[in-house]
Order: structure tokens, then C-alpha cells, then sequence
């Protein structure tokens, strides 16, 4: 056997489904103690344990939870319509795992490093919303059917102050590839985006670059319909809202998917305000370390931060009581939206006018 | 070019099967269903043509936006479809005059497309062909709409703005007697005015 050509129509289709692979293999071996990490924080607010009998400290909790789901019923209401009913959560679980295709793991590690990354990844959180109404609807039962309709105009009406969040971001870096946003961010945490994206003499955007972090954070909760946001499955008035008649692989499926677009969320929010892969200091040492080295040096700082900020996403479902939904629009579309859109406009007259320019 | 070619042939031929099934589908969220399906196959299209900012712009609005209040508005009401059917006869007539036309233009286009390119027989300004290479897809459409195209960019967001009050205009609705959450009055609230302390001389009673 010979050198591979990588290059080679069958070289490229191995190489691209290898690294899917791995990148799928990474994010469902940390989705299950991500999960684990969930309860057990959930779990410390509250001064209980949380899950501790299977495994030592109970790490193996969602590998049984698994075996659990896996080997139950498939249960299919009466009058649901059975197709719709089973492709909602494929829909739900392929879309959240295609959105990782893009996302810049380490320098050089990118599944597809295309020139409109951060709008494929607009597109697919906004098609998330599918997952949640074709399963409501197809269950032919009133709560599924209610909370799919809550979750349809919830995701709608924060996907507008996202996209003018991310708006100001692709205004600093001049830039829609996520590869490009955050090498720009490169050279220690006063360049990262949130700070103005530029050391002292954009620190001025940082004025209007924080409170977009804080409002991309708490859009980003609603958009996963995660406490306070998550009306859709609301169990005190909702049951388990879209959620209800769902059993077995298609329940767990839908779970995992809700879980891969949370750390998603959190992957998007260290590489489009706080220097994705980049250290927060300068690294000249790392340009004589070997380039794989290089890279799991970077893929270390994106994991840390995507753990510090899915802590935060764990301590607000346990801390923050549920908004009730017409406090949820309110907040949407009075709050958000225009301060987004103020912000856009600042940004965009700052990098016009600003020393920047 | 193998990859291309089977991926072009597998998302034309889903664009035509699902848009044949909007019209042929029985149930109209399935009609929904396949016309973001159809969409979606399309943006697909559009990636392979090297359009990659119209694909995703399409997804975005289209699919994530519009098809989402449809099927909204489909799931909520009633529709009966053999009431609909009825009048099938009836507008058959203009229906095939409509699909007439469109399908007169679209073989023109095609064809003018096919002979010349779709650059050579644009009278409108195109990018310049020295930078057509460099810059990326988004930076291109950018560099013509805020140029060349200006007016009539600021002239369809008037058009779309114009549409958005005259929506809010025709649905806004002052009931009277609502109880209306003022957060404002809330935030602003404190012990001192929240509550009062009385003391009750037994066998008295308050007026509040």
C-alpha cells in the first residue's frame, strides 16, 4: 500500500467523513458527562448530590441513562402522524450536529472552512425551530401542540437580536469566516471581540461589545429553550410541552440534540466575543511547537471556555425562576431588539469614524 | 467533479419531487413541509453554483423565517380541503394563463443565459472581472448593492418598512380594561409604598 492521495475524489470523501467522525465522536462523549456536569451543578445549588451510584461520583450516570432510553418502547400515539412524527427528532438531533461543521476548533481543525461560516450557523440555529414544531404538531395532543407553537414564536423573535448581535461582531473583524474572526482576536484578552476586538485603541467598542455579550448570552438561552426561557416544555403548565408523547430513542435523540445546540450556543459565544482557540496572552512560544501540538494547545483554550460558559448556562437553570411568555416577548422585541439595533449602528459608525477606521 | 455531479442531480431531483408534493399533498402541513424542503435542496443549488451567500441568506429567511410563520398560520387553522377543491375547475382557466407566462420567461431567460452568459447580455453594472476572482461571494453583492445599487436597495427597505407599519397599523388593538404590566412601576416599587402598617384597635376594624 502506497502514499494516499488525499486529494483524489475517494481520498477527500474518507478524509471529510473521518473527520465528521471525530468531531461527532468528541461532542457525544462530552455531551455525556456534560450532562452528568448539569445535574451534579443543578444538583449543588440545590445542596443535594445528584446522580452518585453509578460509576465513581456517579460519572457513568449517562452511558445507564443511555442503555435506558435505548432499550425501552418506542411508543407512537393513535392519531399521530407517524412520519412527521418520527423525523422530528432526526431533524432536531442531524441539525444540531451539522451546525459543528463550521465551528473552528483549533488552528488548522475545521470541518468545512467556508468564507460564510458565520451565516451557515444563523441558518442552522434558525432551523432548529423545526425539530420542536413538527414534533408538537405530528402528536396530535394539545400541550405538544402548545409548546411547539410557544417554541415557534420564541425561537423566531430572539433569532432577530442574535442576528444583530452577530451583526456587530462581523462589523469588527470585517470578516463572515469564523477561521478569520478568530485569528483576528489573536494576541492575548484585550483583542478579543467583547474588549472592542483591537487592544487600547478600540477599548472605546467595548462600551458596546459587553452588553452585546450579555444580550447574545441571555438570546442564546432562549433560542435553546433553556431556563428561564424554556416555556416550551414548561412542566408546571405544559406537562413537557413538544416533548410530551415522545418515548425511548426519539425522546433521547431530541435531548441530545437540545444539549449539542447548547454547547453549540457556548462554542459560538467563545468564538465570536472571547477569542475562540486563542490563548488569553500572547503565544509567540507555541510558532516552534510542532503544528499539532499548536492545535491541541488551541482546541484546550476553546473546550475551557466552552466549559466556563456552559457553567454559566447550568447556574442560570438552577438560580433563575421561569419568565412568564408574554415577559419573554416583551423582553425580545422591546428590550433586545432595539438595543441591538443601536448597537449595529454604533459599531458600524464607530469602524467608519473611530481610530479604527 | 463525481461529488458535484451526484450532488447536483440529488438535490434537483429533491427540489422537483418536493415542489410536485406541495401541490399534490393532501395535508397542507405536509404541503409546508415539502416547500421548505424544497427550499432548502435549492439553497443546496445555489452552493454548488458558488452562490454561497444567496444560499444562506435563503435558508435564513426563507426557511428560518417565513416557512416558520406558515406553517404557524397552517397548523393553527381548519383548512378543509375538499371545500377547497371545489372551486378547482373554476380557476383552472387563470391558473394555466399565470403558469403560461412564467414558463415563456423562464425559457427565454434560459435560453439568453445559455447563449451569452448571464454577464455579457446584463446591460446593469456587473463587478469588475480583475476582482470577480479575489474577493469572496458576500464581499462581491456587497461592493454592487451599496454602490450601484443603492437606491433601489434603500428604496426596497422603504418598501418593506412601509409594509411592516401598515401590518402593526391593521392588527393593533387598544382594549380597554386590560391589566397591563408596567415594569418600570415595578422596579421602581418599595417597601414604603408596597405596603402600609396599621394598628388595629380591637373591635374597631380599618378602612383601607
Amino acid at each position: 500500500m502506497g502514499e494516499i492521495d488525499w486529494g483524489s475524489t475517494i481520498g477527500w470523501t474518507v478524509m471529510t467523513v473521518l473527520q465528521i467522525l471525530a468531531v461527532v465522536i468528541w461532542i457525544l462523549l462530552s455531551l455525556a458527562f456534560l450532562l452528568l456536569a448539569d445535574r451534579k451543578i443543578w444538583a449543588g445549588v440545590m445542596m443535594r448530590k445528584g446522580p452518585n451510584v453509578v460509576g465513581p461520583f456517579g460519572l457513568l450516570q449517562s452511558f445507564a441513562d443511555f442503555l435506558k432510553f435505548v432499550l425501552k418502547e418506542i411508543v407512537i400515539p393513535a392519531g399521530a402522524d407517524k412520519v412527521v412524527f418520527m423525523l422530528a427528532p432526526l431533524v432536531m438531533f442531524t441539525l444540531a450536529f451539522a451546525a459543528w461543521a463550521v465551528i473552528p476548533l483549533a488552528p488548522g481543525w475545521v470541518v468545512a472552512n467556508i468564507n460564510v461560516g458565520v451565516l451557515y450557523l444563523f441558518a442552522i440555529s434558525s432551523l432548529g425551530v423545526y425539530g420542536i414544531i413538527m414534533g408538537g404538531w405530528a402528536s396530535n395532543s394539545k400541550y405538544p401542540f402548545l409548546g411547539g407553537l410557544r417554541s415557534a414564536a420564541q425561537m423566531v423573535s430572539y433569532e432577530v437580536s442574535i442576528g444583530f448581535v452577530i451583526i456587530t461582531v462581523i462589523l469588527l473583524t470585517g470578516s463572515l469566516n469564523l477561521q478569520t474572526i478568530v485569528e483576528r482576536q489573536a494576541g492575548g484578552f484585550w483583542n478579543w471581540n467583547v474588549l472592542g476586538g483591537g487592544g487600547l485603541k478600540n477599548l472605546p467598542a467595548a462600551l458596546v461589545m459587553i452588553p452585546m455579550s450579555v444580550i447574545f448570552f441571555i438570546s442564546a438561552l432562549a433560542e435553546t429553550n433553556r431556563p428561564p426561557f424554556d416555556l416550551p416544555e414548561a412542566e408546571s403548565e405544559l406537562v413537557a410541552g413538544y416533548q410530551v408523547e415522545y418515548s425511548s430513542t426519539p425522546y433521547l435523540l431530541f435531548m441530545i440534540g437540545e444539549y449539542a445546540n447548547i454547547v453549540m450556543m457556548c462554542a459560538m459565544i467563545s468564538i465570536l466575543f472571547f477569542g475562540g482557540w486563542q490563548a488569553p496572552f500572547p503565544t509567540p512560544f507555541t510558532a516552534h511547537w510542532p503544528s499539532t501540538a499548536a492545535s491541541f494547545f488551541g482546541f484546550m483554550w476553546l473546550f475551557l471556555k466552552i466549559l466556563f460558559f456552559f457553567f454559566i448556562f447550568a447556574m442560570v437553570k438552577a438560580i433563575v425562576p421561569r419568565y412568564r411568555y408574554d415577559q419573554l416577548m416583551r423582553l425580545g422585541w422591546k428590550v433586545f431588539l432595539p438595543t441591538s439595533l443601536v448597537a449595529v449602528a454604533l459599531i458600524a459608525g464607530w469602524r467608519e469614524f473611530g481610530p479604527g477606521a | 467533479m463525481v461529488l458535484q455531479a451526484i450532488a447536483f442531480w440529488l438535490l434537483a431531483a429533491t427540489t422537483v419531487v418536493a415542489a410536485l408534493s406541495v401541490i399534490s399533498a393532501r395535508n397542507p402541513v405536509h404541503s409546508v413541509l415539502f416547500l421548505i424542503t424544497a427550499f432548502f435542496s435549492a439553497a443546496g443549488l445555489f452552493v454548488l453554483l458558488g452562490a454561497e451567500f444567496l444560499a444562506m441568506i435563503l435558508v435564513v429567511v426563507y426557511v428560518g423565517a417565513v416557512a416558520v410563520l406558515f406553517l404557524f398560520v397552517v397548523m393553527m387553522l381548519d383548512v378543509d380541503f375538499v371545500a377547497l377543491r371545489q372551486g378547482f375547475a373554476r380557476y383552472l382557466p387563470i391558473g394555466a394563463v399565470i403558469a403560461g407566462v412564467l414558463t415563456v420567461e423562464m425559457v427565454i431567460v434560459a435560453a439568453s443565459v445559455a447563449t451569452g452568459g448571464a454577464a455579457a447580455k446584463s446591460t446593469g453594472p456587473v463587478l469588475h472581472v480583475s476582482t470577480a476572482g479575489t474577493v469572496t461571494n458576500a464581499e462581491a453583492i456587497g461592493r454592487v448593492l451599496y454602490t450601484d445599487y443603492v437606491y433601489f436597495f434603500q428604496a426596497a427597505g422603504m418598501v418593506l418598512l412601509v409594509a411592516m407599519i401598515g401590518a402593526i397599523v391593521l392588527t393593533l388593538k387598544h382594549r380597554e380594561g386590560v391589566k397591563r404590566q408596567d415594569v418600570g412601576a415595578q422596579v421602581a416599587r418599595t417597601p414604603k409604598k408596597g405596603m402600609r402598617l396599621v394598628t388595629i384597635k380591637s373591635g374597631e376594624g380599618i378602612e383601607l
